[in-house]
């Protein structure tokens, strides 16, 4: 095997997919909030704590109904969404006439009660929940040893991804979230009901957050600050990619997390700041993101 | 070309929309100050006026863009006061708005299908695609880069579709060469024979002579006289004070 600049290769390696993992969570997550902020105009500081909300869900109905892995990736989604429905019902959705900062302020404030409440309950230490056992083990490449599930987390992540932009971008239900993002108001006078999109497309954002969060329960360990600790990051991502673009977003989340796991080979010392540090020049040079429409 | 309709209408020869002592507002500023018009089945009736007059707005409020509006607007006997926009598109009224609305994040093609299919009796995408040719080697065009001309065409196009034949058109011909004017002005009296009803809001006064059956003045949010398209003539030098031209 080849080394690189003193570098083994399977301490790169190593690396490079430990970032993918990461990768695989940013894309999801700024993913949900660029599809979120297009359409609302609200950055969903809540999206952390329903992301922890997921990987809190699938243990609760392994732990309390012996539901596995494979159905809570299918109904957590679901039920976290449905209960993003009822947030942008109940609370968001009287927000729309008010300052951005409202809307932040608001999801801000769910976001410290659902972490609340869930630290009250469950405590800070952390909750193990088992990787399926269809996903257990590993295979050996060749040049480094792939544990199963991560690869499963990369590849569901990137589906997803790919799905959400085809969807977004390739389809009439994703000309209508196109058109409803510029001009609301017009896509009401065509007859389509803009405010129930808005109420689905919240819920589908958030239904990514816990999707995120499901594929998150098996790695890290499940805990009500799991959400605290990323979102910040992920936050970084989307001003990188450019608000509101959901290429951006995918693209960005990889590709940062690649980065930041090369930086960890390379200068080690660097890895817990450089996402920040891009996120300065970009802001420098390019205020509306790598990849955002100049307003 | 597309062939004619037969011209099928309930209630003819009574008002299809009747709007009486509309009042309007933007925030606090009181606009509309009792629009009263009729507009009867398959006829053009245009909206004329000075800038600022209300016009636009009084679409706007018809169309139910215009949040805060009292008075009464019946349209084939219903009262749609009160209704959202997308439940009034959903009664059979389409709007064009002024500056257009052709979505940048959609190609010509996606603008042209985007707006719903809400009754049958809508044109095809090829019969719209044959009233406005120049649209057709564009489809794939991002829909903002087409020229003003042509993003008239789609928006005026893509509410064909729908079924809807009570069309509300703001300004269609604003800022647009002659040729493209005659070009919609020809459109118009197309849709006219296939039986389509249109209130135009209009500053070109010669074009609104050219396609209208009647004439609204507006003047400070009221409708201060209407004038047959045959009485126009007889009638020029009070528009020209009217209208300040």
């Amino acid at each position: 095997m080849f080394e690189l600049l003193g570098i083994p290769p399977q301490a790169l390696f190593g690396q490079l997919l430990l970032g993918l993992i990461n990768g695989s969570f940013y894309a999801l997550l700024s993913l949900g909030l660029a599809v979120i902020f297009g359409l609302l105009n609200i950055i969903n500081f809540a999206h952390g704590a329903q992301y922890m909300m997921g990987a809190f869900l699938a243990w609760m109905l392994m732990t309390y109904f012996g539901i596995g892995y494979w159905w809570a990736l299918l109904l957590v989604p679901i039920a976290v969404g449905a209960s993003g429905v009822v947030i942008e019902r109940l609370m968001i959705s009287r927000l729309y006439h008010l300052d951005h900062l409202y809307g932040l302020l608001l999801t801000f404030g769910l976001a410290l009660i659902i972490q609340g409440l869930f630290r009250n309950q469950y405590g800070v230490s952390g909750l193990p929940y088992t990787i399926p056992a269809e996903l257990s083990g590993g295979t050996n490449l060749g040049f480094m040893f792939l544990p199963n599930y991560r690869g499963w987390v990369v590849l569901a992540s990137l589906v997803v991804c790919l799905g959400t932009w085809f969807t977004i971008e390739k389809t009439k239900l994703g000309a209508y979230l196109r058109a409803a993002t510029e001009n609301p108001t017009l896509v009401g006078a065509f007859g389509i009901n803009v405010p129930r999109m808005i109420t689905l497309t919240y819920g589908f954002g958030v239904g990514l957050a816990a999707l995120a969060g499901v594929l998150a329960a098996p790695i890290y360990s499940v805990n009500p600050n799991m959400g605290a600790d990323l979102i910040i990051v992920v936050f970084a991502v989307v001003v990188i990619g450019g608000m509101g673009s959901i290429l951006g977003a995918i693209v960005t989340g990889f590709g940062l997390g690649i980065i930041e796991g090369l930086t960890r080979v390379f200068y080690p010392e660097g890895s817990a700041v450089v996402i920040f540090v891009i996120m300065a020049l970009v802001l420098l040079v390019k205020p509306a993101g790598l990849f955002g429409r100049t307003v | 070309m597309v062939e004619a309709a037969p011209l099928i209408r309930p209630e003819a020869g009574t008002a299809e929309l009747a709007v009486r002592d509309l009042h309007g507002w933007y925030d606090e500023s009181h606009v509309l100050h009792g629009i009263n018009f009729d507009v009867r089945p398959g006829e053009v009736v245009t909206l004329l006026g000075r800038n600022g007059a209300g016009k636009t707005t009084t679409l706007k409020a018809i169309m139910g863009i215009l949040s805060k509006r009292t008075g009464s607007v019946r349209f084939m006997g219903r009262e749609l006061i009160g209704l959202p926009a997308r439940a009034i598109a959903r009664a059979g009224i389409a709007f064009c708005p002024e500056e257009r609305g052709i979505f940048s994040s959609l190609s010509v093609e996606e603008n042209l299908m985007l707006p719903p299919t809400i009754r049958d009796g809508g044109l095809s995408r090829d019969d719209v695609l044959g009233i406005f040719p120049n649209l057709r080697e564009r489809l794939q065009s991002q829909g903002t880069k087409l020229s003003g001309g042509e993003q008239q065409m789609l928006a005026i196009g893509r509410i064909l579709r729908t079924g809807a034949k009570f069309l509300l058109l703001d300004e269609p011909t604003e800022g647009l060469a002659p040729v493209i004017v005659q070009q919609i002005g020809a459109t118009l009296r197309t849709l006219k024979q296939r039986g389509f009803t249109i209130v135009l809001v209009e500053q070109n006064f010669h074009f609104a002579a050219s396609v209208a059956d009647r004439h609204y003045v507006v003047e400070q949010g009221r409708v201060i006289d209407e004038i047959s398209d045959a009485e126009l003539a007889a009638n020029t030098e009070k528009l020209h004070a009217y209208l300040g031209v």
